[in-house]
């Protein structure tokens, strides 16, 4: 699905990201952890052309990145607080808007068109509001409407950044479900998280950066599992439980760290 | 008044009007999308250079101004792609640019600032035949993209990121809307005068999106009032001027008209996102203690009155600064 080798990017002539090797296979549900400026973004916007990288290449579904154009195949839910602009846009027009992939100029939608919006909707629970306009729902629903216009596409691949950030726990959960439905379609999945919370048991794969680089990939770490904060574990406790480097994780057995 | 009707200076007018008031509204809600509503006021200004070159040269001012308001357009969204210039610098440059060379180049081909005046503040009744094709020409250009596109154009200024992995060609449809607005801004120059050129752009999407919930609704909202404010300021000048002999300005009062179609919905739109706001739901989870509100008469329902605000699985009544819940027999503070 995803191949990167040896992939750097810079900004503004500065080294950010190095040495990123990464391949992801089809049906996978990988996550890219790390702290703030560890360049998790930088590299889902490499691996979506929003970035281009300084060295290395890139392939798509085994389509050199310059020469791709299935875009339909790729869903992209993007880094944002807000689905609302400067003018109304009501649920159905902002998801109706991931359809594009596989519209043609200047005709009206088809019923396929019309029928991938409301499964879509369906799928992230918001069928009732899809007249509303986005900017009357809450973040953690406006989220889901991102979500929303990344499926209308019905792409294979997905990209998320950071979906639930600043979203209530209802929301991760509604969110997790609708991330589970596709996950058991048979559909990859690369997501930019903080904390993963109720999206944990869907991954299986993590990959952590740190300072711009790989510092590991395997199979999820079960550091952070859902009772963590009712039964702290002793010892060292970040803000990203044991996820920021694994390597650290050495308990000091004379030490008792104060747990949250 | 009715007589006024039959002079072909008078139609031409009002022909001239109403494609304006049709096509405007259409780009200026991208252009309030994007947040660069002032875009139409820089281009405006851009324009007067234009049209007093073609003072200067002794070729069609319309034609001109058309030419230097495009490449003031292509030039706003090579600033704002590539520089850390932040949008309203690059406009204010264009702006004090465009006047000034306007007016230098005004007085350099001989003539006076009375002849530059009738583009700053238009000259509807004095349009002539080929004057009004150009209009109707350009106006149908910007009605079949502005509309045609429309999914593209939404996509765009929605959300840049989003449509640059949709494979959508972001440069492309910002240049074409920067050009199509360019584009309106000449056109409009005849029929309200270029300093109020964004007005008719602006200010009926500002009317519109008081009560539109959606983009279509936005759009076609602003071009009926569009429309109509053009059609009708033009009358009211005429109808002032004729009956009353007043001197009215039409540019003038189809900007005001457009205005006070602002002024109407405002309040509407107002009550409105109240409503909505204290509708909005509560985050949902259950609060920490249990708390049974005491001595209660008044029976929640429906149809009781009190704003209902969902709450997770149930709904809280909200009155007198308390959130009331139905539990079993009695309400539960919320």
């Amino acid at each position: 699905m995803i191949e990167l080798a040896d992939g750097a990017v810079a900004i503004a002539g500065r080294p950010v990201l190095r040495q990123i090797d990464l391949t992801v296979r089809s049906g996978e549900f990988v996550t890219l952890l790390g702290p703030n400026g560890s360049g998790k973004s930088t590299l889902v916007r490499a691996l979506t052309g929003l970035r281009p990288l300084s060295r290395g290449s890139l392939t798509l579904f085994g389509t050199p990145f310059e020469s791709f154009r299935d875009w339909h195949r790729l869903g992209f839910v993007p880094q944002r607080s807000s689905a609302a602009s400067g003018v109304p846009a009501s649920v159905a027009e902002v998801v109706a808007s991931g359809r594009l992939t596989r519209r043609r100029l200047l005709r009206p939608p088809s019923r396929a068109d019309r029928a991938a919006v409301a499964a879509a909707l369906d799928l992230v629970g918001l069928a009732s509001r899809a007249r509303d306009s986005v900017a009357t729902l809450s973040g953690g629903q406006q989220q889901r409407v991102l979500i929303a216009r990344a499926l209308a596409g019905e792409p294979d691949l997905f990209f998320l950044d950071e979906p639930t950030a600043g979203v209530d726990l209802p929301n991760q959960h509604a969110l997790a479900e609708a991330l589970a439905a596709l996950s058991r379609s048979g559909s990859t999945i690369v997501l930019v998280t903080h904390e993963l919370g109720p999206l944990a048991p869907l991954v299986d794969r993590t990959v952590v950066l740190r300072d711009g680089r790989l510092v590991y990939d395997g199979p999820p770490l079960a550091v952070d599992d859902a009772h963590g904060h009712h039964h702290p574990p002793h010892g060292r406790h970040d803000h990203h439980p044991g996820v920021v480097a694994p390597m650290d994780r050495t308990p000091d057995p004379h030490h008792e760290d104060v747990t949250w | 008044m009715i007589e006024l009707l039959g002079y072909p200076f008078m139609q031409r007018a009002l022909l001239a009007a109403f494609v304006t008031g049709l096509a405007a509204p259409v780009i200026g809600t991208y252009l309030v999308q994007r947040r660069l509503a002032l875009l139409g006021d820089g281009l405006g200004h851009v324009a007067v250079t234009g049209v007093a070159l073609g003072l200067l040269t002794g070729i069609a001012p319309t034609w001109t101004a058309v030419v230097v308001a495009i490449l003031g357009a292509i030039a706003i969204e090579v600033i704002r792609e590539r520089g850390h210039t932040s949008g309203d610098l690059a406009l204010a440059l264009l702006f004090y640019g465009g006047l000034a060379g306007g007016v230098l180049i005004t007085g350099l081909a001989g003539k006076s600032a009375a002849t530059l005046q009738s583009y700053l503040f238009g000259s509807i009744t004095s349009i002539s035949l080929t004057d009004i094709w150009f209009t109707l020409g350009l106006a149908l250009v910007i009605l079949v993209l502005g509309l045609g596109l429309l999914p593209q154009l939404f996509t765009v200024a929605q959300d840049q990121d989003f449509a640059r992995v949709a494979g959508l060609n972001v440069r492309a449809y910002n240049l074409l809307v920067a050009v199509l607005a360019a584009v309106t801004v000449t056109i409009a120059m005849r029929t309200v005068g270029l300093l109020l050129v964004s007005a008719l752009m602006i200010v009926p999407v500002a009317a519109s999106q008081q009560l539109a919930r959606s983009f279509r609704a936005t759009i076609v909202g602003a071009v009926v009032v569009g429309a109509g404010s053009g059609v009708g300021g033009l009358l009211v000048s005429a109808y002032l001027s004729v009956n009353h002999d007043l001197t009215v300005a039409p540019g003038a009062t189809i900007v005001l008209l457009a205005l006070a179609c602002f002024v109407a919905t405002w309040p509407i739109g107002m009550v409105y996102r109240r409503r909505a706001r204290m509708r909005t739901p509560f985050p949902a989870g259950e609060p920490e203690a249990h708390e049974v509100c005491g001595e209660h008469d008044h029976q929640h329902g429906p149809d009781c009155g009190h704003v209902a605000v969902p709450h997770g699985d149930h709904v809280d009544y909200v009155h007198d600064g308390h959130r009331h819940a139905v539990h079993g027999r009695h309400y539960d503070e919320h």
